[in-house]
């Protein structure tokens, strides 16, 4: 028989690192909440028992507040998973408990992980275990999930639990004080005589949530039709204890709570107050880089730094790679011949793979490094900071600082940092930042940039490539401006956000995420890509007979009917728009299609671009390539995020524009100018 | 009472309460800021603060801010 197990607690305690303890898995995490923003489920067995794991978002109470959490809150409450495992961060017990409490009101079979428990011994702390599970009366298991510390005994724990549990559930009562007490007793004694209004939630505690304001209940007894009767009793008897008290009833429960959870605190944590600093080395680093006046400036440089980094350590690279497979390309030409092999198949693997595949493969230093960096920053801690100082500037575009966050994965992919807005309150920022994350430029664009930039801008390329991130980064702060004040008016939420302790990456995470990426990069580069190489060599080959690639094939007569529309952009021949075509597919695939059909190799490419292009064209060119339509794999990721084809095709068709846009005002502005 | 957005940096202040019932309030409330909790100011330049509340650090936006009132004069 199958149990299912949920895994929940506090944002960033580490429940994701306990589930791919547990189970084997590699999911991503990181040291900022908001890394899990999906359901992932999972399965460990030990001896005859096999028990299904579900890792769910970080959530601080059971009322949600954004898309994940409520993925999250939905499962708890009306899934009801047969055993919970609630996450806490032992070096921050107190915290971590709230939830547990609300967990425990449930009535869900509990067992409390106490992870980071190295962390908490740095810190001087001290947990007593016995005592922490006699208070809470369930079985609590320390753990360190980043060393797979504790998870045996764990899975004993949740095993056992889940057999032989003799406790009866919903003998949790929270006390109260005397002046609510009476007032649940109440309300109790009413929900008694109805049917559950949740499943298998007790209906004190149902009472407790309704009058703490809890969306869930609140939206069952209306559908039950017991709202005028629940809010009689609180306008009665509930506002008699709101006067006695001072202040409102919500208040006044959670208070009760968090009273409660630091008298458990208080008995089962010690504290060597000689370790204990004012400021610990978290706040004095953030004294520095949150600050008014060096926190933007620093965070620019960072940022800055990155990018110029992840090329001047790759390009070295993509030459030596691009050498070896120019040199491959003409050796196997010979080789191909001699071995008796027809035109066609040496014209497919010497223009199809070597020129299309290879010249699109020898980037992967470039997305490694580039990836490696974005692990840094997730791990450190900096990620974080990074939404804290935009904060004010992304209130000038109608967002807050958290919409930053997934800006800044866009920069890596943006299909999942459209997955990772579900962490933004309000549905219109969400939707706002869903639609200009197209225009962060992500990784797979990358290619494109260091191609063209080599081949035309010689000693300025880094400064050609940057500019470009900029331009992307401004036309999103515009665009939403203007979504903000047209499409989507109204208030933007306001920034709550816990910022991680800061931690030295270690090395094996960030390596491990920059091979990940860029081994999904390879796979890409060996399915996708292929395939649409492919199909761009296959078109430019036909109908038999004409010459490869040339103006007669299939694929000439394509781009020649799309070419026209580009001649204001100074990009109107066919190559450029079967290029533009196919990287619809991925970005990568503009610089595959070139490589088919001009020539194996990086340096062949550099040098067979310039007969096509201009400086001024190949800018223009480049803008198109960063803002039109994002990639398939991101159009489907915005349909899955936001539901609608009609946002998509909007979206496909004002990212479309843009482009064009862009593209021709660069290239007719640069003419003005005298640059053509 | 005043709001904790007045309070300079570096000061530790005690929450007094947190105004305005609805969502964002109780949210505040969730974390941790309920009457009688110790708070200290580690960032405010007017932009977000910097919150202390036990070993958690929160950013909390200036309108977020303005909804949490603490102890003392201003
Ligand atoms: N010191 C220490 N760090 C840990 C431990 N377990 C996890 N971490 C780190 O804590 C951070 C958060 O880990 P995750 O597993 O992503 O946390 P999560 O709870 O899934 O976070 P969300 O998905 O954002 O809610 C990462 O930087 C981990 O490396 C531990 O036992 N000790
Ligand atoms: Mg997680």
């Amino acid at each position: 028989m199958g149990y299912t197990v949920a895994l929940t607690g506090n944002p960033n305690t580490g429940k994701t690192s306990l589930f791919n303890a547990l189970t084997g898995s590699n999911q991503h995490v990181g040291n900022w909440p908001g890394v899990t923003v999906e359901r992932k489920e999972g399965r460990f067995r030990m001896g005859d028992g096999e028990v299904k794991v579900v890792d769910l978002p970080g959530i601080y109470s059971l009322g949600a507040a954004s898309l994940d959490e409520e993925i999250a809150a939905d499962f708890l409450l009306r899934s009801r998973p047969d055993l919970a495992i609630v996450v806490a961060d032992g070096s921050n017990l107190e915290r971590s408990l709230y939830l547990a409490v609300q967990m425990l009101e449930t009535g869900t079979p509990l067992v409390l992980a106490l992870n980071m428990m190295d962390a908490a011994a740095e810190k001087g702390i001290t947990i007593d275990v016995e005592k922490l599970s006699a208070l809470l009366g369930i079985p609590v298991v320390p753990t360190v999930a980043r060393r797979k510390e504790g998870i045996e005994d764990l899975k004993k724990r949740v095993l056992d639990e889940l057999k032989n549990r003799t406790a009866p559930l919903n003998s949790f009562a929270l006390p109260y004080g005397e002046r609510l007490g009476p007032l649940f007793d109440e309300m109790e004694a009413f929900l008694t005589t109805k049917p559950e209004l949740i499943p298998g939630l007790p209906a004190r505690t149902a009472a407790v949530k309704f009058t703490e304001g809890d969306s869930v209940v609140l939206a069952a007894a209306e559908s039950a039709g017991l709202l005028p009767a629940l809010e009689s009793i609180l306008s009665g008897s509930g506002a008699a204890v709101e006067s006695a008290l001072g202040y409102d009833l919500q208040t006044a429960v959670i208070e009760r709570r968090w009273g409660f959870v630091s008298g458990v605190t208080a008995e089962a944590v010690t504290r060597d107050l000689s370790l204990k600093t004012r400021l610990s080395l978290s706040d004095r680093i953030d004294r520095v880089v949150t600050s008014r006046t060096l926190g933007l400036p620093l965070f620019f440089l960072v940022t800055w730094a990155i990018f110029r980094l992840t090329y001047a350590l790759g390009d070295p690279l993509v030459e030596i790679f691009g050498g070896l497979f120019e040199s491959l390309g003409e050796r196997s030409a010979g080789f191909l011949a001699a071995a008796g092999l027809s035109d066609v198949m040496v014209s497919f693997i010497q223009d199809g793979l070597i020129g299309g595949v290879g010249s699109v493969v020898v980037f992967f230093p470039h997305i490694f490094i580039l990836f490696a960096f974005i692990a840094v920053l997730e791990d450190s801690g900096y990620m974080a900071r990074g939404a804290f100082v935009m904060d004010r500037v992304m209130h000038l575009m109608g967002l807050h600082g958290k919409s930053f966050i997934p800006m800044l994965m866009g920069f890596g992919c943006n299909v999942p940092s459209m997955m990772a807005t579900r962490i933004l309150e309000r549905p219109r920022d969400r939707m706002i930042t869903l639609l200009i994350l197209p225009f962060m430029s992500c990784s797979a664009r990358l290619p494109v940039f260091v191609l063209f930039s080599g081949a035309f801008f010689g000693p300025h390329a880094g400064t050609a490539v940057f500019s470009l991130y900029i331009l992307g980064i401004v036309v999103a702060v515009g665009a939403a401006k203007i979504l903000g004040s047209t499409l989507f008016k109204g208030e933007s939420s306001q920034l709550v956000m816990e910022l991680p302790p800061y931690h030295i990456p270690s090395a094996g995470m960030v390596f491990r995420h920059a091979w990940e990426r860029g081994f999904l990069f390879l796979q890409k580069a060996g399915t996708f890509i292929l395939l649409s190489v492919v199909a761009v060599w296959a078109l430019a080959s036909l109908p038999w007979g004409v010459e490869y690639g040339s103006e007669e094939s299939l694929v000439g007569s394509i781009g020649k009917v799309l070419a026209p529309l580009f001649q204001p952009a100074g990009f109107g021949f066919w190559q450029a728009a079967v290029a533009l075509f196919f990287g619809f597919l991925a970005k990568e695939v503009v610089v595959g299609t070139f490589g088919a059909l001009l020539g194996a190799g990086e340096a062949g490419l550099a040098a067979a671009l310039p007969t096509l292009f201009t400086p001024l064209s190949a800018y223009a060119f480049l803008v198109m390539t960063l803002l039109y339509v994002p990639c398939v794999a991101a159009v489907a990721a915005f349909k899955r995020e936001t539901g609608s084809w009609k946002w998509t095709f909007f979206m496909i068709a004002y990212t479309t524009l843009v482009g064009y846009g862009g593209a021709v005002l660069v290239y007719q502005g640069g003419r003005l100018l005298g640059l053509g | 009472m005043c709001p904790i957005t007045v309070m300079p940096e570096g000061s530790e202040v005690t929450v007094a309460r947190v105004t305005g019932g609805g969502e964002a309030s109780k949210r505040l409330s969730e974390l941790g800021l309920v009457p009688g909790v110790q708070v200290s100011v580690v960032q405010n330049g007017g932009g977000p603060l910097l919150l202390k509340v036990g070993d958690s650090r929160f950013a909390l936006g200036q309108g977020m801010a303005l909804k949490v009132f603490v102890d003392g004069a201003c």
